[in-house]
């Protein structure tokens, strides 16, 4: 008895590691190993175009992070750029797309609604569609002659349709910017400080809000994202027992009491869940980038993974390889933040 | 639902009169909500329908201002120049390397989930570790790195490339783990006793139940390597050959002055159809492994 005991341990054990190893091997390969010889290369000139192998690349110790985040260059000046733009994204993004999944979630989970079903199949469709295809369509859609700028053009007396990502001037113009020039401010009539530079811009140009074109890519990526998020809002809502809310009417307590007061606190973790993966998805946008704007009109939704692929794509592999370890970076930085600021609460 | 609604009628609610709204509001709001949500669910659907139309348009047609939702002249023009600007091989490429992913991740996240719920041996929670690092990875910050590893092992535009480092994921190992947690350990006791080996119960015991849970796996592995861009970009972004319809599509754009739009939205058509088949057959199996993913992070 002991000893059939012993072998089934034994056989055990090796059972666990040949059922293991291939994810482990992969997750290895192709992750743990290779963050590491990109950290390595982080710290070194190197680029696949030259004949030298990985291990005589030439050691320049932080260069490669310095001269994106602290000395002035046009790396730090396209770095900063890109953070800039990547930070508005960030901020118009994931709250709204948090706001309104919760919203839709609330709607579609109403104990009077039929066609339950129909709903979440329509909003959670775009979330299964490609990125690559998905783009190219609002592509289109926003071209002076496309839906958008046409619906526009009828609806809004006064409008003039314009290509949302490719105008070099108002595609690249910021909204805070198009506010203040309604109120006849610009960087010539808004004084001295205006044309102070930080970090590589002008303190103007840091304040400009998402250009057009980069709102445009923020409008598309809620459109696909809402559908998925409001899934796992319904699925938490499924916790919530009914009778809570049936005790708050009882107290005379308002629609929106029950949803400010009752939903939004209850789902607390969830909306906690939700925020996370917003966070470190938008910091990540690439796919829409690279296939509707190449960071353009005039580098205004220019994003940092974006920077990253450029930066490779030009041989610059030690940049490339130090900006992915300062995205990864603020992507941690954020997270903490945003887990500081809710649990304080 | 089903349990807010029993509890909510287990318990005897009174109705004070006078908080109920009057039946006029009552379906005023109802009006209101049912337009909001139907006009939303139209907002989802507009940009295909809208790009389904231009795909049957002439190129003179799609780049004239205006809103025609059916073209003038309608013409499948689009779809043969489609084809032989390379859709074909394109097709190919995608559904040979999500088969492959596919394939893989169900063997591979299977074996490792069934090791990480039911195997007791040295080593394990450290295992168990790395696969949760994984996790911790944001994908942009693997451009590099894959880029490099892959370039030392002579990966690059490669089907391997495309394909190995795509064949297991933290996410699916936790799927099966939380499946085969849920299978009672008499099933496998009584197949012990009768003789058979860990292989044997695995292969011949755990796998057939564990459809449900492989069947999500698959449709979500499937979606993921079908829709995937950034990492084929990185591995044969400069060997058309090789393009899946994703990278094909961003190129197709080109840098022409005039940009061949009925192509291209034939071409996002197609790309979308696969992925909607999958959908719309196994619906439940989508919303399952959404769900489930937000429980996951609680």
């Amino acid at each position: 008895m002991l000893a059939a005991l012993r072998t089934r341990r034994a056989e055990d054990m090796v059972a666990g590691y040949i059922f293991l190893t291939p994810s482990v091997l992969i997750l290895a390969v192709f992750i743990f190993i290779p963050i590491l010889l990109a950290l390595y290369v982080s710290f070194h000139t190197w680029s696949p175009a030259s004949q030298v192998g990985l291990a005589n690349a030439p050691f320049v110790g932080l260069e490669n992070y310095a001269r994106q985040i602290s000395t002035s260059s046009i790396e730090r000046t396209n770095f900063y750029r890109a953070v800039k733009n990547n930070l508005y994204y960030v901020l118009g993004v994931v709250p709204t797309q948090t706001f309104l999944a919760l919203l839709l979630a609330v709607i579609v989970n109403q104990k009077f609604l039929k066609g339950r079903t129909f709903f979440r199949t329509a909003f959670y469709f775009p979330s299964i569609t490609s990125s690559a295809a998905i783009s190219l369509i609002f592509l289109y859609m926003y071209q002076s002659n496309g839906l958008i700028n046409q619906v526009l053009d009828r609806v809004i007396p006064g409008y003039t349709p314009f290509n949302w990502i490719a105008d070099p001037q108002l595609g690249a113009t910021g909204l805070i910017h198009l506010v203040l020039r309604q109120f006849g401010l610009t960087i010539r009539t808004a004084g001295d400080w205006a044309t102070t530079q930080a970090l590589g811009l002008t303190l103007w140009d840091w304040i400009s809000g998402p250009s057009v074109a980069m709102t445009a890519i923020m409008l598309l990526n809620i459109w696909t994202t809402l559908g998925t998020l409001m899934l796992i809002y319904l699925a938490a809502l499924q916790d919530v027992p009914g009778y809570v809310y049936e005790a708050a009417a009882i107290d005379g307590a308002s629609n929106s009491d029950m949803f400010w007061k009752i939903t939004v606190p209850l789902l607390r973790p969830t909306t906690l869940f939700v925020v996370t993966v917003g966070i470190i998805g938008t910091w990540q946008i690439f796919d829409q980038v690279y296939v509707m704007s190449a960071g353009g009109p005039q580098n205004t939704t220019l994003t940092l993974a974006f920077l990253i692929w450029t930066r490779m794509r030009d041989f610059s592999t030690g940049l490339a390889a130090a900006l992915a370890f300062i995205l990864f970076g603020i992507i941690m930085l954020f997270t903490l933040i945003q887990r500081r600021i809710t649990a304080e609460r | 639902m089903a349990t807010a609604q029993t509890k909510t009628a287990a318990l005897p609610v009174e109705t004070i009169p006078g908080t109920e709204r009057p039946a006029w509001l009552e379906r005023l709001i109802r009006v209101i909500t049912y337009a909001a949500l139907i006009l939303l669910a139209l907002a989802m659907f507009v940009p295909f329908i809208y790009a389904l139309s231009t795909s049957f348009k002439s190129l003179p047609e799609a780049s004239q201002p205006g809103i025609a939702w059916i073209p003038a002249v309608p013409t499948t023009a689009a779809y043969e120049r489609l084809f032989s600007a390379g859709f074909g091989r394109a097709a190919f490429n995608s559904f040979f390397v999500a088969f492959w992913v596919l394939t893989g991740r169900l063997l591979f996240n299977s074996m490792a989930g069934y090791a990480l719920a039911r195997l007791r041996f040295p080593g394990r929670n450290l295992l168990f570790g790395v696969i949760v690092a994984s996790m911790f990875v944001p994908g942009v910050v693997l451009i590099v790195p894959r880029f490099l590893i892959l370039s030392q092992l002579g990966m690059l535009n490669s089907y391997q490339g495309m394909i190995v480092p795509l064949m297991t994921d933290a996410f699916g190992i936790f799927l099966m783990r939380q499946f085969f947690e849920s299978i009672p350990v008499e099933l496998e006791e009584a197949a012990q006793i009768d003789g058979a080996s860990r292989f044997g119960i695995f292969f011949r015991v755990i796998l057939p139940l564990a459809t449900p849970a492989l069947a999500t796996m698959a449709i979500l592995s499937f979606q993921g390597a079908w829709n995937e861009l950034i990492h084929y970009l990185v591995v044969t972004g400069t060997y058309p050959p090789l393009y899946t319809l994703t990278l094909w599509l961003a190129q197709l754009r080109g840098t022409g002055f005039q940009v061949d739009w009925p192509v291209i939205m034939a071409g996002s058509m197609l790309t979308t159809v696969p992925t909607a088949i999958v959908f719309l057959m196994f619906q439940r199996l989508f919303i399952e492994g959404v769900s489930y993913s937000g429980l996951a992070g609680q």
